[in-house]
C-alpha cells in the first residue's frame, strides 16, 4: 500500500510551512518516513535533503546523528509521547548528552533553562516531575522544549495542538511563532485545522490521497484556491466570525489508500471533474507565482457548485 | 496409653477448646506436635526444612526471572524472526510438560545415561545436587516470564514515547535500556509475587522427587501419612509468606511506576 | 398525558454534582465539584450549545440531564416532571424522549452487532410491542434519514469510517423519535469535510423531526454555527448565558472574551491583524478551586475583591446572564471582540 506518493517540497530557513489534509491523506506518514519512524514494514524511497545530507535511506545509526539535533519532531498526543517512568529532566537532558556531549549536570541545567523559555512556571520543580504530574498543555511545552534543545534546523510538529483546549492552543501557537523566530528554525506544521494554518503558516501544502494537490503561499491558497479540494476544505470550515446557515461540505468520503480511484484521486468527490480526470492523473504543475497544483480543471470555480 | 496420646494431642478436650489451644499456640509461634514423627514438633521441622526450601525456590526464582526477562527482550526486538519461533517452542515445552515428568526425564538423561550430575539425594554444600531440581523448578517460571516480557516489550516498543525517544536520535541501545525496559517490566513484576509462591509450593514436590531435605520431604510424607499437624502447619506458614511476598512485589512495582508511588 | 405544549421543554434548577476522588490509601477522599448552581431552561425546538474547556463539567452536565449520572442536588424538570425523582421504570420509558450521541462514534458502537441491530436496539427495550418487520421498517426509514444506504443494514461497525459511524450513532438516537438529543462532542473526532456533513445533517434532522438539541463542544466555531443560546461553563459553573449572537458579538464575561479570541480564524489576513489576548495559565484544579470568582486567577481584569466574593449570575440587558463583578466596567471597543 502506498501511503504517500510523489511528494516534493522545499523548506526555507525560519519559514513555517503548513501541511494540510484529512486523516489518511498521508500528511503524517510522509514526515514519519523522513524521521525514520515508520513501522518496520514501512518502506520509503526518494530523497529528503537537509543541506547536503539525504535523510532517506540512511542507516538508523547514521540517522541518529541528525535526529533530535538538526531535525526534531513533536507529536500530536502529549499525554502518551513522554515516557511515564522517567522524570522530565532525564528525558530532556539525554538529548544534550547525546548530541552535544554535555555531562549530566550541565545538561540538566540547560534543560531547565529551556523549560523556562517555553513558558513553564517553576521550571526547576517541573523538571523533577514525572509526565503524569503535568497537564496536557505543560506536557506539550515539555515536548517543544525537548525538540528545541539543540536548536534544530527543522522542527516537524504533527498536530501539536489538536489534543489541547483552545486557550492552550493559542498559547502554544504564540510560542511556536516566538521560538521559530528566535532560533531560525523552519517549522513544518502538520494539521487539519485551517484556522491554525491561517494564523501561523507562511506557505502551505494541501494533501489528498497521499499526494500534494496544491502548494503555495498561504494567502494565495486561502483567497484564491485553485484546486477544488482546497476550495472544498475552506467551505467546510466553520468561521467563528460568520454564521452561515449551512456549511458547504465536500460530498462523499475520503478514499482508502488501498483503493485509490483511477485518474485523479479526488474525482469522485469533485464538482468540476470531467472525463480526463477519470482516466488520467493530474501531475503537480507549476502555475506561476510559486504556486503548484495537481488539477486539469482550468475554469472558474464557483462557491455554489461545490456544495 | 490411648488416653496418654489423647492428652498429648489435647484430643481429650472438647473440639472448641482444641481449636483455641491451637490458635493460642499459633500466636506464640508453636504449630503443635507432629503426629507421626516422634519427638519433633512442627515448628522444629519447619525450622530445619524451610530454609532449604527457600534456598531452592529463590535460586530457581532468580535464575528463571533473569533468563525469562532477557529471553523475552531479545525475542521482542527480533519479532517474527527465528529467535521468536525458538522461544515459542521452548515456552510451549516449559508450560505443557509437567514438573514430575520433566524431573524424571532429566534424572534419567543427565543422572543415569550421561552421569554428569547426581540424579538425586543431598550432600551438604554440594551445588551439583541442586542443578537438576532448580532447573526443573525454574523452567515453567522462566517460560511464563519470557512470554510476558515478550508481550509487554512488543507493546512498549510500539508506544508513542518510544517513538519520541527514537526521534531524539538516542540510538537503539539507549532507547531500549532507558525508555523501553522499565515500563516493559511492569507487567512482569506484577507476576513475580504469584510466580514466587508458585515456586515455593512447586518446590515441595520437586524436593520429594529429588530427595532433598526441605520441608517438601516432610510435607509430602505427612500428607501420605495423615500427619495433620505438619500439613496444617506448612499451610499456615505459606498463608503468611505468600501475602508477604505479594506485598514486597507491590512495593517493587511502586518503585518502578511513578504513578502508584505514594506522595 | 402531560402538559401539551409548553415553551420550556427542560428546566434545570440548582443542579450540583460532585465526585469523590481517592487520593491515596491513607487519606480521606477529596471532593471534586463538577457542577454547581446550574440553572437554565431549554425551549422547545432550540439548540443549546454548551461550551467550555476540558474539565469544565460540560459532559457531566449532559449526562446529569439524561440521568446517566445522578446529580447530588437540584432538579431536572422535563415538561415539569422532575427526572431525578422518577423511579427507574418510569425513567426508562422517558428515555424514548431523551437520547444521546457520543463523541467517539466507533467506540460507542458494539462491534459484534450489525448496523441494523445497533439502530434497532433502543426500540427493543423501549418499544417491545413493535413487531419484527415494523422494527425493520423503522430502522430503514431512519437509516435513510441520516444518509445511510439500506444495504448497509447487515454490515458491522468496523467496516465504516468515522463519519459513517457517527451517522449510525445518530440513527440509533433518532429511532425512538426523541424530543431532545444531547450531542456530546459529536463532530470532534471527525475530519473537516465530514464534520461539515454531519453538522448539516443534524440541522436538517432538527428541522425535519422538530428536535431540540443540546450541543456540547469545546469547538467554539462549531457551536456558533449550530446554537441559538449558549451557556459558557468554567469550573463547573455557568459564567455567562446568552444568545449565540450576543455571546459571539458582544461577550460580557472576560472568560468568554478570552475563549473567543483564542479560536483560530481560517482567514490569514484577519488572523494577522488579530490582537490575541491569550489567556495565561491553565484551568485550576476543580478539587481546590480559587476562592471568590473562580476565574480570577487567569483574569486580566481581576481586582482583590474578586477573591472575596463569588459573583452571582445576574440578569442583564433583556435576559442574558453573566457572573462577573466587573462586567460593567470592562466594556471594550467592538472590534476587539474577536480580536479583529
Amino acid at each position: 500500500m502506498h501511503a504517500v506518493r510523489e511528494m516534493n517540497f522545499a523548506l526555507s530557513e525560519g519559514e513555517t510551512t503548513a501541511v494540510v489534509g484529512e486523516s489518511g491523506s498521508g500528511k503524517s506518514r510522509a514526515f514519519l518516513a523522513i524521521m525514520g519512524l515508520l513501522a518496520k514494514n514501512g518502506r520509503t524511497g526518494g530523497r529528503a535533503m537537509m543541506g547536503d545530507v539525504n535523510l532517506i535511506g540512511l542507516a538508523p545509526k547514521q540517522l541518529d546523528i541528525y535526529r533530535g539535533k538538526d531535525i526534531a519532531m513533536i507529536f500530536r498526543d502529549p499525554m502518551t509521547s513522554l515516557n511515564p517512568t522517567l522524570r522530565v529532566k532525564t528525558q530532556l537532558a539525554e538529548v544534550l548528552v547525546k548530541h552535544r556531549g554535555f555531562e549530566k549536570g550541565k545538561a540538566v541545567k540547560s534543560a531547565v533553562e529551556m523549560l523556562e523559555r517555553v513558558g513553564i512556571p517553576e521550571p526547576a520543580k517541573r523538571a523533577n516531575a514525572y509526565p503524569h504530574e503535568l497537564s496536557g498543555g505543560m506536557r506539550q511545552r515539555v515536548m517543544i522544549a525537548m525538540a528545541l534543545l539543540c536548536q534544530p534546523k527543522i522542527l516537524i510538529a504533527d498536530e501539536p495542538t489538536t489534543a489541547l483546549d483552545v486557550t492552550v492552543q493559542a498559547q502554544m501557537l504564540d510560542l511556536f511563532k516566538t521560538l521559530t523566530d528566535d532560533f531560525g528554525t523552519s517549522l513544518v506544521l502538520i494539521t487539519h485545522d485551517l484556522g491554525v494554518v491561517a494564523g501561523i503558516a507562511d506557505r502551505m501544502m494541501v494533501m489528498y490521497g497521499g499526494r500534494a494537490v496544491e502548494k503555495g503561499v498561504t494567502d494565495d491558497l486561502f483567497y484564491d484556491p485553485r484546486h477544488p479540494y482546497t476550495l472544498g476544505l475552506l467551505h467546510s470550515t466553520p468561521h467563528i466570525a460568520k454564521r452561515a446557515e449551512r456549511l458547504d461540505p465536500i460530498r462523499g468520503l475520503p478514499p482508502s489508500l488501498e483503493h485509490l480511484p483511477k485518474g485523479c484521486s479526488f474525482n469522485p468527490r469533485c464538482a468540476f471533474a470531467f472525463d480526463r480526470c477519470l482516466n488520467e492523473r493530474p501531475p503537480l504543475t507549476d502555475t506561476g507565482n510559486g504556486r503548484e497544483k495537481a488539477c486539469f480543471y482550468e475554469g472558474p470555480m464557483t462557491y455554489g457548485k461545490v456544495a | 496409653m490411648l488416653a496418654n496420646l489423647r492428652a498429648h494431642y489435647n484430643l481429650d478436650q472438647p473440639l472448641i477448646n482444641q481449636y483455641f489451644i491451637y490458635l493460642w499456640r499459633l500466636l506464640h509461634g508453636d504449630l503443635g506436635p507432629s503426629m507421626v514423627i516422634d519427638g519433633f514438633n512442627v515448628s522444629q521441622l519447619i525450622r530445619i526444612g524451610f530454609p532449604f526450601t527457600l534456598t531452592v525456590a529463590l535460586t530457581a526464582f532468580v535464575i528463571a526471572t533473569s533468563i525469562g526477562i532477557v529471553a523475552g527482550m531479545i525475542v521482542a526486538v527480533n519479532q517474527n524472526k527465528w529467535p521468536d519461533y525458538v522461544l515459542v517452542l521452548v515456552v510451549m515445552l516449559g508450560v505443557v510438560v509437567p514438573n514430575f515428568l520433566m524431573a524424571a526425564i532429566l534424572q534419567l538423561w543427565f543422572g543415569v545415561y550421561l552421569g554428569w550430575l547426581p540424579a538425586g539425594g543431598w550432600v551438604n554444600g554440594s551445588v551439583l545436587h541442586l542443578v537438576l531440581p532448580v532447573t526443573v523448578l525454574a523452567r515453567p517460571h522462566a517460560a511464563r516470564i519470557s512470554r510476558l516480557m515478550r508481550g509487554s516489550m512488543i507493546e512498549v516498543l510500539g508506544t508513542n514515547y518510544v517513538r519520541t525517544a527514537k526521534s531524539k536520535g538516542l540510538g537503539q541501545r539507549l532507547v531500549l535500556a532507558r525508555h523501553a525496559i522499565k515500563p516493559a517490566l511492569l507487567p512482569v513484576v506484577s507476576y513475580l509475587g504469584p510466580g514466587l509462591s508458585y515456586l515455593l509450593t512447586g518446590s515441595l514436590a520437586v524436593e520429594q522427587i529429588f530427595g532433598l531435605p526441605g520441608i517438601g520431604k516432610y510435607f509430602v510424607t505427612a500428607a501420605l501419612n495423615r500427619d495433620y499437624g505438619i500439613v496444617l502447619g506448612t499451610t499456615i506458614l505459606y498463608m503468611f509468606i505468600i501475602p508477604a511476598l505479594n506485598l514486597l512485589v507491590d512495593l517493587l512495582y511502586a518503585r518502578l511506576d511513578p504513578k502508584v508511588r505514594y506522595r | 398525558m402531560m402538559d401539551q405544549n409548553p415553551i420550556n421543554l427542560l428546566e434545570i434548577k440548582n443542579l450540583k454534582k460532585t465526585f469523590a476522588i481517592s487520593s491515596g490509601l491513607f487519606s480521606w477522599p477529596l471532593t471534586l465539584t463538577a457542577l454547581e448552581n446550574i440553572n437554565f431552561t431549554i425551549r422547545r425546538g432550540e439548540t443549546l450549545g454548551i461550551v467550555g474547556e476540558s474539565g469544565c463539567g460540560k459532559s457531566t452536565l449532559g449526562r446529569c440531564i439524561l440521568q446517566l449520572l445522578s446529580p447530588d442536588e437540584g432538579q431536572v424538570l422535563w415538561l415539569g416532571q422532575d427526572l431525578t425523582k422518577l423511579p427507574a421504570e418510569e425513567m426508562r420509558k422517558r428515555r424514548q424522549d431523551l437520547q444521546i450521541i457520543f463523541q467517539d462514534p466507533l467506540a460507542s458502537l458494539n462491534p459484534r452487532m450489525t448496523v441494523g441491530e445497533i439502530i434497532a436496539d433502543p426500540l427493543r427495550t423501549l418499544r417491545p410491542e413493535l413487531k419484527k418487520d415494523e422494527r425493520r421498517a423503522r430502522v430503514l426509514k431512519t437509516m435513510e434519514a441520516v444518509g445511510l444506504l439500506p444495504e448497509m443494514i447487515n454490515r458491522y461497525p468496523h467496516e465504516f469510517s468515522g463519519g459513517q459511524a457517527q451517522r449510525i450513532g445518530i440513527a440509533r438516537a433518532l429511532i425512538t423519535e426523541p424530543k431532545l438529543i444531547v450531542c456530546d462532542e459529536p463532530v470532534s473526532a471527525l475530519d473537516v469535510s465530514i464534520r461539515a456533513q454531519i453538522l448539516n445533517l443534524l440541522s436538517e434532522l432538527k428541522d425535519e423531526f422538530g428536535l431540540t438539541l443540546i450541543f456540547i463542544s469545546h469547538n467554539l466555531s462549531v457551536v456558533r454555527h449550530v446554537s441559538d443560546r449558549i451557556p459558557v461553563l468554567y469550573l463547573g459553573r455557568i459564567v455567562e448565558l446568552a444568545t449565540g449572537d450576543e455571546i459571539y458579538e458582544d461577550p460580557k464575561h472576560p472568560y468568554t472574551r478570552a475563549l473567543l479570541t483564542a479560536v483560530p480564524i481560517p482567514d490569514p489576513k484577519l488572523a494577522r491583524q488579530r490582537n490575541i489576548d491569550a489567556l495565561k495559565g491553565e484551568i485550576p484544579s476543580p478539587i481546590n478551586p480559587p476562592s471568590g470568582c473562580t476565574f480570577r486567577t487567569r483574569c486580566r481584569f481581576a481586582k482583590p475583591f474578586c477573591a472575596e466574593q463569588r459573583p452571582p449570575l445576574e440578569t442583564i440587558d433583556g435576559g442574558r446572564l453573566v457572573a462577573c463583578h466587573r462586567w460593567r466596567e470592562i466594556e471594550v471597543p467592538e472590534e476587539a471582540v474577536l480580536g479583529v
